[in-house]
């Protein structure tokens, strides 16, 4: 089997897909090039995110570790939320074979360029150590 | 309901073929190099096989080479025609950018050791123009290899018109006809065909088994040395059961193919008619001059991968040429080579048809593919902005 029960629980039900009309944070990562875009929003409400929604063109892989992340980085802080791996995500969903970790990273990346998106609204300025790295050339976490 | 529909891939063993290899493991199971009965049996079986093969393509059993299969066969014919252009100087070899990576690789391979490829255009409809082969052609030209069908968007190529012109230049002309073997008819005298590699799994015959036909007066070049079966050109005891399996499919794909042929090309019209009835999908390939059980569309807005697991969760199962299941970022060559830009091969689907599917069956793709579709454009922001118009 390619896919771990939990990728496919989370391919088949997605958790958090849609968007976010007042969002404070939206980032978008990848693509359509190499098949994968995510697109991640988020509101956040004294320092906490209250809610994670995601839109994501892209494989089995990149569909459920949009879902994982937004469900891990719902309720937390933003210092917490910004502490989420691209390793944490796929050990969540039990795995990921070795050609679709780059998913994770996107998922990752995706929640940072959100944040990102959060500071800059706000004036402020993102601790460089979580700044995303995503410029959309998907080779660099191929 | 479940439906198969990825006989590109891998088709069904006939039962036909069933029967005929049965008796070759509990039975006839002699090796053929021996000479007491029980081997001498199994060498008749073989003989057998190689006439019913090479008759139903055309050629001589003596120009029969079993291999283990269709990717085997190609890189034996690249060689062994590699080798009889460095003897006369000729290293150059001209093929097309949507082979299957049997040859191309097999290409990279000998560009690595001087030797010089052209690969031509296959233009957006997935056919290879003479005039392009005309022009490419020069007089270091040891070898024209272009497949017969597309293993993806299943465009039939102008054999015997390719054939004639190479050989009016004196160039050898193989053929890849994985695809087409069983499928479309094969005449290698009538075609202008010098080699030509099928693989039995694509018509209903067992894996790991195809052929490598060698017009006569073409010394091979053997990969595998070993023993002497194959008359040298192929060590290894042969694979009887197998090849015993080809040959009954192979003629029993021929001899019903005046019934198949029309019956599968109805279903893959009946299909291709209603997918492109969706909003925003589009026919890949030739829609005339394609295998008559292939269908191919890109369904803009949603990647391959996601759509072909989604499928499979409702029972229907296809293949893709996305990145995704390339295992590499890049989606398919051929769909590239007929100009698609990467967001649109990215969400191809190619469902192909062989003579076991049903008019029942295309109902059920044709009812359960649009609401999937819909669920996966839904979550998709590349559906969004085309539809936003952006």
């Amino acid at each position: 089997m390619l896919y771990s029960e939990k990728v496919m629980d989370h391919f088949t039900n997605p958790r958090n897909v849609g968007e976010i009309e007042d969002a404070d944070g939206v980032g978008e990562v990848g693509n359509a090039k190499c098949g994968d875009i995510m697109k991640i929003y988020l509101k956040i409400d004294d320092g906490v995110v209250t809610d994670a929604k995601f839109n994501t063109f892209g494989c089995g892989a990149a569909i459920a570790t949009s879902s994982m992340a937004t469900e891990m980085i719902k309720g937390k802080t933003i210092d917490e939320a910004l502490q989420l791996t691209n390793k944490a995500v796929a050990e969540a969903l039990d795995g990921l074979p070795p050609v679709k970790m780059h998913c994770s990273v996107l998922a990752e990346e995706g929640v940072r360029m959100a944040m990102l998106d959060y500071y800059t609204r706000r004036g402020e300025v993102m601790p460089e150590e979580y700044r995303p790295k995503c410029d959309g050339e998907c080779s660099e976490c191929g | 309901m479940n439906v198969y529909a990825d006989n590109a891939a891998t088709t069904k063993v006939s039962q036909t073929a069933i029967d005929a290899m049965l008796p070759c493991f509990s039975e006839t199971y002699g090796n053929p190099s021996s000479p007491h009965h029980i081997g001498q049996e199994a060498a008749k079986l073989l003989m057998d096989a190689r006439k019913t093969i090479a008759d139903l393509i055309g050629a001589e059993p003596s120009e029969i080479i079993f291999t283990s299969g269709g990717s085997e066969a190609d890189n034996q014919a690249l060689i062994t025609a590699a080798v009889l252009g460095s003897r006369k100087g000729k290293k150059h070899i001209i093929s097309t950018k949507f082979e299957h990576h049997a040859i191309l690789h097999a290409l990279n391979k000998l560009e690595k050791e001087g030797y010089e490829v052209t690969l031509l255009d296959v233009h957006e409809n997935g056919i290879v123009r003479l005039e392009d082969l005309e022009a490419a052609i020069r007089p270091d030209t040891a070898l024209v290899t272009i497949m017969y069908a597309n293993n993806e968007i299943g465009t039939i190529q102008p054999i015997k018109e390719i054939g004639a012109l190479c050989k009016e230049k004196g160039i050898i002309f193989h053929t890849d006809a994985v695809q087409a073997a069983g499928h479309l008819p094969i005449n290698v005298k009538e075609q202008n065909i010098d080699m030509l590699s099928l693989s039995a799994h694509k018509f209903h015959g067992p894996k790991g088994v195809g052929v490598f036909y060698c017009r006569r007066g073409l010394p091979i070049t053997s990969l595998i040395e070993g023993g002497a079966q194959e008359r040298g050109k192929r060590a290894g005891t042969e694979n009887v059961p197998a090849i015993v399996g080809m040959a009954a499919a192979l003629k029993e794909a021929c001899e019903n193919m005046a019934v198949n042929m029309p019956k599968v090309q109805a279903l893959r019209d009946k299909l291709i008619d209603g997918l492109l009835k969706l909003d925003e999908v589009i026919l890949n390939g030739d829609r005339e001059k394609r295998l008559p059980g292939n269908v191919n569309v890109s369904i803009k807005g949603i990647e391959g991968e996601s759509l072909l697991l989604m499928l499979d969760h409702v029972g229907i199962c296809g293949s893709s040429g996305s990145a995704c299941t390339s295992g590499s970022l890049d989606p398919s060559h051929v769909l590239l080579a007929i100009g698609l830009i990467h967001e649109v091969a990215h969400g191809s689907l190619r469902l192909s048809l062989s003579e076991y599917n049903t008019e029942e069956e295309i109902d059920f793709i044709l009812e359960k593919l649009p609401p999937v579709v819909d669920r996966l454009r839904s979550m998709s922001p590349v559906w969004k902005r085309m539809k936003e118009g952006k």
